[in-house]
């Protein structure tokens, strides 16, 4: 009788025709425990009028105290309640621990609780589960990769289409060594770590190990130290590989400045006064790419670029006389030293690109006929 | 990490095989760390970048020495452009010390050099790209096929979109978006999948220890 009461006066006062359900809490997935996902109904009352925002509060227990965590306009009804997890953090929110919110519906003539929630804890997942298509992509493209080298391992040779750009850089060193120029190789502007800049020193090692046979000069400019400390080290074993360590010279590679233009001008002077006979572009480029390529084409030298950079593509294309296009930067390595281990994975991408071909030809199907379920077996949940 | 793996240029199997193996282990640590979201896998993550930096500032005091090295060999050797040179361990000295001793607020000397002479002439750099990007276009649009008549084509297509040509905008604006949104975008993205494949490829010969002609072994 007394809750009957209760509930007539509740109504009576907001203006409610039926109570209000507490918020919906729940933890956020796939993350680092230290969330939780907020969601309400929309809140009418004619006794606050049209509701211009909702704020959330959250507090550790029933009886209080709540503390605000956010507030979002009208119209939104959802809220993300994250905090950091360093403990000496003013906004810390540790997981496992239970936390119980309302809102507070704010109108033009006053303002709305709903009833707290239940108390519920964040937790810290151990598995990305938005990531699943990522990682059976890796897994697939992992098994064809060592499939294809035990293959090769046993012998077996693999037919690799015939590339242009890598077919030049055996001629492109015996000029050089047949004018009596150095050989000019960039490494890009990308840092040490990316992978970009990892293939090019793969290159460069081929390279090297090219000019010292040939006693040719080689000058490695370098737009980052750490890409330095790591091209002079790749250098330096191609030349004890090569049998000439004598003939490695530690200035061959060398630090100019890290600042893009600053790179740019000092690289073009470079190939203006030594006119080097080949010029090769392996990387990450961004804005300097057309610089470089156009500098080198009017000083007369042959060139061979190559960058993952899709931008940047179509400069080295008009402005050098070999480009590896994308995908071939990374091949490239494995063309140039020929290793029967080293085709075997490139053989594992061209038949990974053949179910790349089936699975978009087979998704441009399923989804002008209607069927949704075979693209959102490749969509990635990164949040 | 690569730098460890580049500093080991022995022969010993130890120095053979213990590059290979933090490669390996490092390399497989940051995949799982990938796909576990919890606060182990991100401090593992942020570690991985605090050792990226602390590499960072040890390699730029070895970056200066090799600057300074080679610029003085070449003041020392009168080689062709050795003034530049000059110019260069002018600037960095300059610097290096106006910067510790006057402090790096507005107004001091090392911010009027760089507001005053490093920016101007970084613009100047940045604006040479115009003349680059014209002489780089008469070199494609050079019709000597039908390839490149179809490229020249095109380009003429997209350049025309941004100037206003009476009731032929209209159309043009329709053939521009679709040569954009079409066959460009789907060029772009092949290239883009072919590079994620290269990129894995990469990834997986240098930490299986398939690819090693970066430590100087094939």
């Amino acid at each position: 009788m007394i809750l009957f009461v209760a509930l007539i006066l509740f109504i009576a006062q907001t203006g409610f025709s039926e109570p209000l359900p507490a918020p919906a809490v729940s933890d956020v997935p796939n993350d680092n425990g230290h969330a939780l996902d907020i969601s309400w109904e929309s809140i009418e009352s004619d006794s606050i009028g049209d509701v211009s925002a909702y704020e959330i509060w959250r507090s550790e227990s029933f009886e209080g105290p709540f503390e605000l965590r956010g507030t979002v306009p009208a119209g939104v009804f959802e809220y993300r309640d994250r905090g950091d997890k360093e403990r000496s953090s003013n906004n810390y929110f540790p997981k496992g621990k239970p936390y119980i919110y309302f809102i507070k519906a704010i109108g033009e003539t006053g303002s709305f609780d709903t009833p707290p929630s239940e108390p519920v804890s964040a937790t810290e997942q151990w598995y990305h589960a938005g990531k699943t298509p990522v990682l059976i992509g890796t897994i697939i493209f992992s098994a064809l990769a060592l499939y294809f080298v035990q293959i090769a391992r046993r012998g077996k040779k693999l037919y690799i289409r015939p590339l242009s750009g890598i077919a030049a850089v055996d001629e492109a060193i015996g000029r050089a060594t047949e004018m009596g120029k150095p050989i000019l190789y960039l490494l890009g502007s990308g840092t040490a770590s990316g992978i970009a800049t990892i293939a090019s020193y793969a290159i460069l090692g081929r390279v090297a190990r090219k000019t010292a046979e040939y006693r040719t000069k080689l000058m490695v400019p370098c737009k980052d130290p750490v890409v330095m400390t790591v091209a002079q080290e790749t250098v330096k074993a191609a030349y004890s590989e090569a049998g000439q360590p004598d003939a490695y010279e530690e200035d061959s590679v060398f630090y100019l400045t890290s600042m893009q233009f600053a790179f740019v001008a000092a690289v073009s002077g470079i190939m203006v006064r030594e006119r080097p006979a080949t010029n090769f572009y392996m990387g990450s480029f961004y804005a300097e790419s057309l610089f470089l390529a156009e500098t080198g084409a009017d000083a007369g030298s042959i060139q061979i670029s190559g960058t993952e950079q899709v931008a940047q593509i179509p400069f080295f294309v008009v402005a050098t006389d070999y480009t590896l296009i994308g995908e071939e930067l990374f091949a490239a390595s494995a063309y140039l030293g020929r290793d029967p281990l080293l085709l075997g994975t490139l053989k594992a991408q061209d038949y990974a690109k053949a179910i790349l071909m089936f699975i978009l030809i087979a998704g441009t199907i399923t989804m002008t006929i209607g069927w949704s379920w075979f693209a959102d077996l490749f969509r990635v949940n990164l949040q | 990490m690569v730098v460890v793996c580049g500093s080991f240029q022995g022969k010993s199997p130890v120095k053979r095989h213990v590059p290979l193996a933090l490669v390996f282990i490092t390399g497989f640590l940051l995949v799982i760390q990938y796909f576990v979201p919890n606060d182990a896998s991100d401090f593992l993550y942020s570690y991985s970048l605090d050792w990226v930096i602390v590499i960072g500032i040890f390699a730029t005091a070895l970056g200066l020495w090799s600057l300074v090295k080679v610029t003085t060999s070449k003041i020392k050797r009168r080689q062709r452009g050795w003034g530049y040179s000059v110019v260069t361990l002018v600037g960095l000295v300059v610097m290096l010390v106006a910067g510790p001793i006057w402090g790096i607020e507005d107004g001091t000397l090392f911010m009027n050099l760089f507001w005053y002479i490093y920016t101007p002439i970084q613009a100047t750099m940045f604006s040479l790209l115009a003349f680059f990007i014209a002489s780089a276009a008469y070199r494609a649009f050079r019709v000597r096929s039908l390839v490149a008549g179809v490229l020249l084509v095109s380009a003429l297509v997209i350049m025309l979109r941004l100037i206003p040509l009476g009731p032929i905008s209209q159309v043009n604006q329709v053939f521009a978006s679709w040569i954009l949104s079409v066959p460009n975008m789907a060029a772009k993205r092949a290239i883009a999948m072919g590079v994620g494949l290269g990129a894995i490829a990469t990834a997986l010969k240098v930490v299986t220890g398939i690819e090693r002609s970066y430590m100087g072994r094939d």
